[in-house]
């Protein structure tokens, strides 16, 4: 179990900057989501953790050892790659017992090492086999057989799972999170799986173009979100963002003439420009004579199920609501809806931050609370 | 493409290099510069060093007619063997990728030729076209003198010819079959479904799909007769009758170790070199950028 | 085969056959001469069925051509050029591709622009090296003044000679450097994927462990395959054996024999003997090749990408 500190780390290749400054607090023994879409930087910062990438600028220091110059294997981690990278030409047993034969141990105590680890994995039986005669699963479980072998400190994992079919990847989650429960190691987990995140995370890191959006536990993140990037990343169907301007009259006014009554915020945020946003899920569906009610055009929907989502336009802006209803809904048919004014979000438009209701810009790492 | 895991390691690259190197500069790179001197020099009789003496060494080869008939020969010979060599290779490789059955026998015994030494096959054709012994030589029995490959410098071309065109069948068969297993399958598939028998299917599809790889051996094939065939020519034929089979590597040999005009000789060389690179300098850009079918 | 085409099959098949033949004749009548007598193979047009006398004819050209300590010569000439240019290829190719430092692809080129440079191109100024493989040490010496120089101080001239004439090392030396292998593994070193690269870090090996424990296990078809192709080429070569050796009853290869073996002008014409000699000399390579044919084919293809 180690911390590990990550502080204004910056990652520069040929004068471009890919990572901008990143300061993360990773505390011992926490599972630790990194989520962010592709290009936002995230794997670089986790191969700069495991020693893979130069640290153009910043420290990282793990258990309050700075380890920028050191060499992996002297960091104390094990990491899970997104392609497994088993070495195809050994066994089982080889692959995952090669770190401790590289670092020396007896054949005897390594052969044992090796046993106990691949049957907590559940792995014994295919000790003998080649990485090309195993499963997606399986060797998605050699590989994390091989970090969990040297016992390290840190683990970290780098999009282990985007090779693997929905069921597995579900069936693999719990695994590592049981894992996680019963080892308890610091671990660092990188995905653009905004589902897997959520349900893996103890705290999410989420990132954009090579700048920490947000850090916070997975409901924080999603139920208040610091920019207008999470607010739309995380949640789907994303959240219904529009924007526009509140006026005196306590409206707020918004693409081609659309008007919401939103008088408690109009107070709070006045002529400012700025983007609203609700969860779809809160968005309700209402007679035509609710006070405030939203009047749009039915786009179409999507049955899922359970539930069905409704696209709807309101005055030239989208509009996605869920709806449990089962009426039938055309192309075209008018449709009111309704929102609370405690749902909703704003952000500033110009810095995309969250404003609090207070009128203050939140920022990224204020939500953080461990 | 570029990597992105390096290994960081001050000296080792360089030492893990070095032996190939060194060889390289050592008997590559020296000996081409000493053709080049050697070939702009010009040994005094008496010890005296070398002269610089420009162009002179390429005047002398170029303003002998001798010369230019040699180098018609060797250009020639190229032609002709790469010519048979890659018709009867292609032919072999496009009935055997249809993969009938059996024809994995054929297949490796089409490999065969690769196997064997220049000079093996030579003394085997030797043999064969003697006109005093073996099977071709029958042909004496019924018209008495007409086949004398001893005697007739066109014999002897023929004879050579033949032998080296033989021996390239190996090599050029493996690359066509490869390059047309390579074509989809499918492919074939839709030209059946447009109604195209086998054999228009290979003139018109598999035919003109290959067609880098085509030039690819035309290429190597070029190359590999302009400067391959010593062996060959020593063990046939020596250059004779009269000169009549002498080619531009085996007259470097002749006139740098037999004649020791090493001045001619180099330059010699330098001229056959510009023609490799020449030909290397069209595989790589004119071939690789013209003909692509994806 | 997509439809039924008896016609067409049949015509393949004539085509194949006819192929085999052509193909297989040269083969065919060295082994029948080979075994033949004196008589039986002066008569024209040859048999085309074999005799009973290759044994004595394989002993005669033996002991004619002293084939015996050439096939070492030759075995060990071929062995040493094939292991030195897997070797050397396989380092440099580790060095240029794994390693990154500035003058790699410099590197690269040096090796690479020598397809362009067949021994035959440059034979003459080669030989001239062979008879001292340090002379352009001693030209850099010279030029750079250090030989003045040391023969200043210490009143020795230094003469740096190594000659290979004669010599194993200079029937083997000059042939390992090696484009084609350098590039054929340089091809499949960048098929590595980098995550292999690093998780051998992350397991805490270094680039020579993982040069011998991940690299070298992964890449034993290529190595293979070229091992066929150097091995064949190696034991065919003619002309620089040739001239590296003077002495030829030492350092002889079984190839340089063959055209001892041809019968004179005027001698006797015992093709027999010259025939059953060629048979055995072109049999080591082409059983090396009949056995690698599915690795060396594979290793011979992946050139022209």
């Amino acid at each position: 179990m180690a911390a590990i500190t990550i502080s204004g780390v910056k990652k520069r290749y040929k004068k471009n900057d890919v990572i901008h400054g990143v300061d993360v607090e990773i505390e011992a023994g926490e599972f630790v989501v990194i989520l962010g879409p592709s290009g936002c930087g995230k794997s670089t910062l986790l191969r700069m953790i495991a020693g893979l990438e130069e640290i153009s600028e910043g420290t990282i220091a793990i258990d309050g050892t700075v380890v920028n110059q050191l060499e992996p294997r002297e960091r104390g981690c094990a990491m899970v790659f997104q392609n497994y990278a088993l070495y195809p030409h050994m066994t089982v047993s080889q692959n995952i017992g090669y770190a401790l034969k590289v670092a020396g141990m007896p054949k005897a105590e390594r052969e044992a090492k090796v046993l106990k680890v691949a049957k907590s994995v559940s792995l014994e039986p295919y000790l003998d086999r080649k990485p090309g005669e195993l499963s997606g699963g399986q060797r998605q479980r050699v590989a994390m057989a091989r970090a969990m072998v040297r016992e390290p400190k840190v683990f970290l994992f780098d999009e282990p799972f985007s090779n693997l079919d929905a069921k597995l990847r579900v069936a693999m989650r719990a695994e590592v999170r049981n894992l996680h429960r019963s080892l308890g190691v610091t671990s660092v987990f990188v995905t653009h799986d905004q589902t897997e995140a959520m349900t893996l995370a103890d705290r999410l890191i989420v990132m954009n173009s090579g700048i920490v959006e947000q850090v916070g536990k997975p409901s924080e993140v999603y139920h208040n979100p610091a920019s207008l990037f999470v607010a739309d990343f995380i949640g789907s169907p994303s959240m219904n963002l529009v924007r526009g301007f509140f006026a005196e009259d306590g409206y707020f006014r918004h693409g081609q003439g659309g008007m919401l009554s939103l008088p408690g915020l109009a107070k709070a945020h006045l002529s400012r420009e700025v983007s609203i946003g609700v969860r779809p899920e809160l968005v309700r569906r209402v007679d035509a004579g609710h006070k405030g009610a939203i009047a749009a055009v039915v786009d179409y929907t999507e049955e899922l199920g359970a539930s069905r989502l409704i696209y709807a336009r309101a005055d030239g802006s989208p509009i996605i609501a869920v709806d449990d209803g089962n009426d039938a809904l055309g192309t075209g048919m008018p449709i009111h809806f309704a929102v609370s004014e405690s749902d909703i979000h704003v952000f500033d438009h110009t810095t995309g931050r969250r404003i609090d209701h207070a009128g203050a810009a939140v920022r990224a790492t204020d939500s953080v609370s461990a | 493409m570029e990597r992105r895991a390096y290994y960081k390691n001050g000296g080792l690259p360089w030492l893990l290099i070095a032996p190939q190197l060194i060889l390289v500069l050592v008997f590559f790179y020296w000996p081409t510069t000493q053709a080049l001197y050697w070939a702009f020099t010009l040994e005094q009789p008496w010890g005296g060093g070398n002269t610089w003496v420009g162009f002179a060494n390429f005047l002398g080869i170029f303003r002998d007619g001798q010369y230019w008939a040699m180098v018609g020969r060797s250009a020639f010979y190229a032609i002709a063997t790469t010519a048979i060599s890659m018709v009867i290779a292609l032919t072999l490789a496009a009935f055997v990728d249809r993969s009938l059955k059996g024809t994995k026998l054929f297949q490796s015994v089409f490999v065969w030729p690769y196997a064997i030494a220049a000079p093996a096959a030579g003394v085997a054709f030797r043999f064969i076209f003697s006109p005093d012994a073996g099977l071709v030589g029958a042909i004496n029995q019924i018209w008495p003198g007409l086949w004398n490959p001893a005697i007739n410098g066109a014999h002897a071309l023929a004879m050579v010819i033949v032998c080296h065109a033989w021996l390239g069948i190996g090599y050029n068969f493996i690359f066509f079959l490869a390059a047309l297993q390579m074509i989809p399958r499918s492919l074939s598939e839709a030209g059946a479904m447009d109604g195209a028998r086998p054999f228009r299917r290979m003139m018109d599809l598999q035919l003109p799909l290959i067609t880098p790889t085509v030039f690819f051996l035309i290429i190597m094939n070029l190359i590999s007769s302009f400067t391959d065939s010593f062996g060959l020519i020593d063990v046939m034929t020596e250059g004779g009758p009269i000169g009549s089979t002498e080619v531009m590597v085996y007259n470097i040999y002749v006139d740098g170790f037999k004649g020791l005009d090493y001045s001619g000789a180099a330059a010699q060389s330098i001229v056959l070199m510009l023609l490799v690179i020449a030909l290397t300098f069209v595989q790589f850009k004119w071939v690789e950028k013209r003909v692509h079918y994806n | 085969m997509i439809e039924r085409s008896p016609f067409f099959d049949f015509v393949s098949y004539a085509a194949m056959i006819l192929g085999l033949f052509l193909v297989l004749v040269p083969f065919w009548i060295t082994f029948v001469a080979g075994s033949m007598s004196l008589p039986e193979v002066a008569r024209v047009p040859i048999s085309m069925l074999p005799s009973g006398h290759l044994f004595e004819n394989i002993q005669t050209a033996w002991v004619r051509a002293d084939l015996g300590p050439k096939m070492v010569n030759s075995l060990i000439v071929a062995s040493g050029v094939t292991i030195g240019k897997i070797t050397l290829a396989a380092l440099s190719a580790f060095s240029i591709v794994f390693f990154n430092y500035r003058a790699r692809m410099l590197c690269f080129w040096l090796i690479f622009i020598t397809l362009m440079l067949p021994l035959e191109v440059r034979i003459v100024p080669t030989y001239s090296i062979a008879a001292n493989a340090l002379l352009p040490f001693q030209f850099l010496l010279d030029t750079l003044g250090i030989t003045w120089l040391i023969e200043t101080v210490s009143g020795i001239r230094v003469g740096l000679e190594w000659n290979l004439l004669n010599s194993y090392t200079g029937l083997i030396l000059p042939l390992v450097a090696t484009a084609t292998g350098t590039f054929l593994y340089r091809q499949f070193f960048m098929t590595i994927p980098d995550e292999l690269v690093e998780a051998s870090k992350m397991d805490g090996s270094g680039p020579l462990r993982f040069f011998w424990d991940v690299l070298l296990p992964l890449s034993r078809t290529n190595m293979l395959a070229l091992a066929t192709i150097m091995f064949v080429s190696s034991w065919n070569q003619y002309l620089w054996p040739l001239l590296i050796t003077t002495d030829r009853t030492n350092y002889g290869t079984v190839v340089m024999q063959l055209k001892a073996l041809i019968p004179a002008q005027n001698g006797t014409p015992d093709w027999n003997v010259t025939m059953a000699g060629a048979l055995i000399i072109m049999l080591p390579p082409l059983l090396v090749v009949a056995l690698m044919q599915r690795w060396f084919v594979r290793g011979l293809i992946s050139r022209d990408k």
